[in-house]
């Protein structure tokens, strides 16, 4: 609904005009000696809120094995196709044999993620976070690919409920597969 | 000391002239780079922002508590002042070359000759008579003052008009007419101090140190506050500085009339407007803060004779200056807390109190007070 904002009559001293720059030059005066706002940030950092969306990391499960199976469902989830998986075999990795796969090769270019987060809930591993890094900086357009090692790097051992391949293998070893 | 004195007054007046020459240029170029210095740190300490912080030669790190002195910016001033020296001066195309180097040059001149007239201090001599310290002391004073600080302005319109570029010369115009109509606010408001000072029968004289002299009793802003604030008033829109910023005027003109500068030219133009301040805060000091008197009513002499400083002409000149430069830099404060707590007016209220409110103002009280010297110096 349309209304009027009701202009009053300017008082004397705001006709006069030099107590109303009075008064703002008290303001102004009393925040030249009130504490700064601002974070200086490479040495303070703000806090990272919960759930907050950072750089993506591969995470290894507390047994310092690796998740990733490497479905690939999240380089087909992303929408600016910045992760590049090369699946491979686990034979290497004695106390995964059971996984049948793991990313031969894994690149996250961080120059294409729209860090969407689309890629930790489309893992059916839960091998795959944002977690809180938020600066990324290089000097190369390589610098800024994180391939596997980095990203184990960053991403670090994240606790985990489920231990969904122990299950599998003590069925398997159970006789039951389902 | 009586020898450096001896020396001095030994040498060819020439060369006095050009050492007082060069003495001007060292101290008001690196007081220009202070300013900018101080109007960052003012400005960011009134918005809540620590301000420049960083600058820190690595040649220096080791010395303890150089910290404070990074954390204070001091640095930085080198860093700007270096930058300023040797960034790359582009020169539009577009240009009149000729006078588009001129304007810097003139905005300096100006600014660094007012300085010479106004007195910074005073001395006893032996026959224990106040002297001034003033590089030239003219007789004409503060008109000299007025007539070649307002020369400052060719600078802006100049540079406007060489850049040949619309905001450049939307700049130079405003800041001509700007100039134009506080002159005579200005010029007015002053006008009571004098008649007080030329008393009928006295030597007449517009000399400033004889205002200072004037005012060993009540300061002349206690008695003529109207006065002072039509002259203070003026003075900011005389400088450019907010909220009488019509001739950058970023929001509306880009940068105004320095849009097409660049380095140490750009540099120049800013070092005059700081050079303005600091002679136009000295000159309000002395016209109505009692210039190098520490109290109303209690004179410098009252001083010298308490701190026993009347055989010690260098201590107590010393103790003048001081005296007289905390009051003008107070002022320097004032410009940059007016600028960070007042928007800039736009063009047409500038002109409307200008021409409306201040002149009208100015013309009153001048009528007021010629009429109560009048009657006041005339009475006996």
């Amino acid at each position: 609904m349309p209304y009027v904002v009701e202009r009053k009559p300017l008082t004397l001293s705001e006709r006069i005009y030099l107590p109303q720059i009075l008064a703002g030059m008290r303001v102004t005066l009393r925040r030249l000696f009130a504490p700064n706002v601002t974070m200086e940030y490479p040495e303070q950092r703000p806090a990272i809120p919960t759930g907050y969306r950072g750089v993506p990391t591969l995470v290894k499960d507390p047994h310092g094995r690796e998740k990733c199976v490497s479905c690939q469902l999240c380089e087909f989830v992303c929408p600016p196709k910045a992760i590049r998986i090369t699946p491979g075999s686990v034979e290497d990795q004695p106390d995964r044999t059971h996984v049948e796969k793991g990313p031969q090769a894994f690149d996250i270019d961080m120059l294409r993620c729209i860090y969407c987060g689309l890629c930790q809930e489309v893992c059916p591993e839960e091998a795959i976070f944002l977690q809180n890094q938020y600066t990324l900086s290089g000097y190369t357009r390589a610098e800024l690919v994180n391939d596997k090692a980095k990203l184990y790097e960053l991403g670090g051992t994240l606790p985990d409920q489920h231990f969904k391949w122990d299950k599998k293998k003590a069925a398997a070893e159970h006789g039951n597969t389902h | 000391m009586t020898a450096v004195i001896e020396l001095w007054s030994g040498l060819h007046p020439l060369l006095q002239a050009v050492i007082k020459g060069l003495a001007v240029i060292g101290v008001m170029f690196p007081f220009g780079g202070a300013c900018s210095l101080i109007e960052r740190k003012v400005s960011a300490w009134m918005q809540g922002r620590p301000g420049p912080n960083r600058a820190l030669p690595f040649w220096v790190a080791w010395v303890p508590g150089i910290g404070l002195l990074q954390r204070l910016g001091v640095f930085h001033l080198m860093a700007d002042g270096g930058k300023m020296f040797f960034k790359e001066d582009p020169v539009p195309g577009h240009v009149n070359k000729f006078y588009f180097y001129l304007a810097p040059v003139v905005g300096m001149i100006p600014a660094l000759t007012t300085v010479t007239v106004v007195p910074f201090g005073a001395y006893l001599n032996e026959a224990g008579k106040m002297v001034p310290l003033v590089l030239a002391n003219l007789d004409v004073g503060i008109l000299a003052v007025f007539a070649v600080s307002s020369l400052g302005v060719y600078a802006l319109i100049l540079a406007g008009w060489a850049s040949n570029s619309k905001y450049p010369f939307l700049g130079g115009i405003r800041a001509s007419a700007q100039l134009i109509s506080y002159e005579l606010s200005m010029t007015l408001s002053v006008l009571p101090v004098f008649l007080w000072v030329n008393v009928p029968g006295g030597n007449g004289t517009l000399s400033l140190f004889d205002v200072v002299s004037a005012q060993n009793g009540a300061w002349f802003g206690l008695w003529m506050p109207l006065s002072a604030i039509v002259f203070l008033v003026a003075l900011f829109a005389e400088t450019n500085r907010l909220p009488f910023d019509m001739a950058e005027g970023e929001a509306d003109l880009v940068g105004g009339f320095h849009t097409e500068y660049g380095a140490m030219k750009w540099g120049l133009f800013f070092v005059a407007e700081y050079s303005h301040m600091l002679i136009g805060s000295g000159v309000f000091v002395l016209l109505f803060l009692g210039g190098w008197n520490p109290l109303p009513w209690v004179p410098l002499a009252d001083v010298a004779v308490w701190l026993h400083l009347t055989t010690q002409p260098i201590l107590l000149g010393l103790l003048s200056i001081g005296i007289f430069l905390g009051k003008a830099l107070f002022f320097i404060f004032l410009f940059m807390w007016v600028r960070w707590t007042v928007p800039r007016f736009r063009y047409d209220q500038v002109m409307k109190l200008g021409w409306q409110k201040l002149l009208p103002l100015a013309i009153a009280n001048l009528l007021f007070y010629a009429l109560l010297i009048a009657w006041i110096q005339t009475r006996n």
